[in-house]
């Protein structure tokens, strides 16, 4: 190779750059503004939800009818528990609680059904809907999880474990509207209420929900910064560049 | 109905605030000035909702054995500090009038002269318990059919002798056939504790809205508040 330095190009000592680039992970676009949208509004509009059911719930906190109360497992049985912290919850009063419940149920379930809506049109749900197929790459995550295995298990956009807990909120989401609506218009909607076994039982899965949800949530929280920190910032701009590039 | 886009402005305020609003509960917080009307015109669209789409002006309440009713556990509520009881129960009666063609003064006798209705229900309160109780009354539209409501007549008022204690309704609801004047409660004449002499009653209402003590109805073309909707419960208060 000869020498010659072209006008206006910077010597070959100026421009000297490592033989071996780093290996550098793809920059991939994997969240629609949709998802990202409908995500952040359900997680504000969830902390209001619950919020205001807290305020709600603490105006009666038994379960079943009067006069022929049946237990059901409640450890927050007024019975034994002094009620909410004001702090966790909204609304001040059964009213406000009310008012805040009824009011931002909209937006969230118009929010739920906008992404519902998506996942079906772009065929998206493909990637999260847990099926029967998923099962053995979830034992399998489970024992990467566990120490049982060593190397990650291969996957798409997410793994088996995660569609199972992305089938399993959205399920949730809708099992707790539809419980709503069971308690909201017993009489009316009498079909939802007797689908959930009864007015005073649709009002137990609605709060057994609540803590499904909490548990979900701090789970969610937790694995996104101990396993995939890079998928934060996918759900905010859209963008991902980390361990899980691949799509499917 | 309220202006389409005013409801859009509220739906997008409710939506954007929720967040901070939710960080805010540790207040206790109603909505303060700015949330609290946009949570209002939610509450009316709620109502709207509960009255056209999602009441059957037909479609009964389902009844219960009796075996199943609350008996004592059936709590009862009043707003005055002491059990509101008439001075004189025979100088009672029921003045019906505002829109209509025929008012009247319904006595006890002249009440219980009529069809009655009797049935075993359950009871929604808002606070969210239910209890199971039997129910003897004459059905509110009988008395409608008696009175002949106007055309103008698009809600009712029901006021009780429990101090101020009153609720606004809208038609349909008072006219379903499971709406009665009650007077009855567990095969027995209805109790002070329970609203006597007579009380507003369907399974179709939160208990709020089942005004007991009552001493007059009134058909009106406003719509009327009520003792706890003017503090913030939902006006419809249907279940």
């Amino acid at each position: 190779m000869t020498d010659t330095v072209l006008p206006g190009t910077p010597s070959l000592a100026a421009t000297a750059e490592p033989l071996v680039q780093p290996l550098k992970r793809p920059l991939v676009k994997r969240h629609h503004w949709i998802v990202r949208v409908t995500h952040w509004l359900t997680a504000v509009l969830l902390v209001g939800m619950i919020a205001s059911g807290l305020q709600i719930y603490g105006a009666y906190a038994h379960f079943g009818p009067r006069g022929n109360t049946y237990m059901v497992p409640n450890p927050f049985d007024a019975t034994r528990y002094r009620g909410f912290p004001e702090a966790v919850r909204l609304g001040g009063w059964l009213g406000g609680g009310l008012n805040w419940h009824f009011a931002l149920a909209w937006p969230f379930v118009l929010s739920g059904l906008l992404y519902l809506g998506y996942l079906i049109v772009s065929g998206e749900w493909r990637s999260l809907l847990f099926r029967p197929r998923d099962i053995r790459p979830a034992i399998e995550m489970q024992r990467y999880y566990l120490g049982l295995r060593k190397d990650h298990p291969a996957q798409g956009k997410h793994n088996a474990l995660q569609k199972g807990a992305y089938t399993f909120i959205v399920a949730l989401g809708a099992i707790s509207v539809l419980s709503g609506f069971a308690i909201y218009k017993p009489v009316q909607l009498w079909w939802l209420e007797a689908m959930f076994g009864g007015y005073e039982l649709a009002r137990y899965w609605h709060f057994v929900a609540v803590w499904l949800f909490v548990g979900f949530s701090l789970l969610h929280v937790a694995l996104v910064f101990l396993v995939d920190p890079a998928s934060l910032r996918s759900m905010i701009t859209g963008w991902y560049r980390g361990r899980f590039p691949n799509h499917d | 109905m309220t202006d389409p886009r005013l409801l859009r402005r509220d739906f997008l305020r409710l939506a954007a605030t929720a967040g901070p609003a939710a960080l805010l509960a540790a207040c206790g917080w109603d909505g303060g000035p700015h949330l609290q009307p946009s949570l209002g015109v939610m509450s009316r669209l709620n109502d709207w909702v509960g009255e056209k789409i999602l009441l059957s002006p037909t479609r009964l309440a389902r009844e219960y054995p009796v075996s199943q009713r609350a008996g004592a556990a059936f709590p009862s509520y009043f707003i005055s500090p002491t059990l509101p009881v008439l001075a004189d129960p025979a100088a009672w009666s029921l003045e019906v009038s505002g829109l209509v063609k025929r008012p009247v003064r319904l006595t006890m006798a002249m009440l219980q002269a009529l069809p009655s209705v009797t049935y075993t229900v359950k009871h929604h309160c808002v606070e969210g318990w239910t209890a199971i109780a039997t129910w003897t009354g004459v059905p509110l539209s009988t008395v409608a059919a008696l009175v002949e409501p106007l055309p103008a007549a698009r809600y009712l008022r029901f006021d009780s002798f429990d101090q101020n204690y009153f609720n606004g309704w809208d038609m349909p609801s008072a006219m379903h056939p499971q709406t009665l004047l009650a007077y009855g409660y567990n095969d027995r004449p209805l109790m002070p504790d329970h609203g006597a002499p007579v009380r507003l009653y369907s399974p179709l209402k939160l208990g709020y809205k089942l005004t007991k003590y009552l001493r007059a109805i009134t058909f009106t073309s406003d719509r009327p508040g009520g003792y706890w909707e003017d503090q913030g419960y939902p006006w419809f208060g249907g279940v």
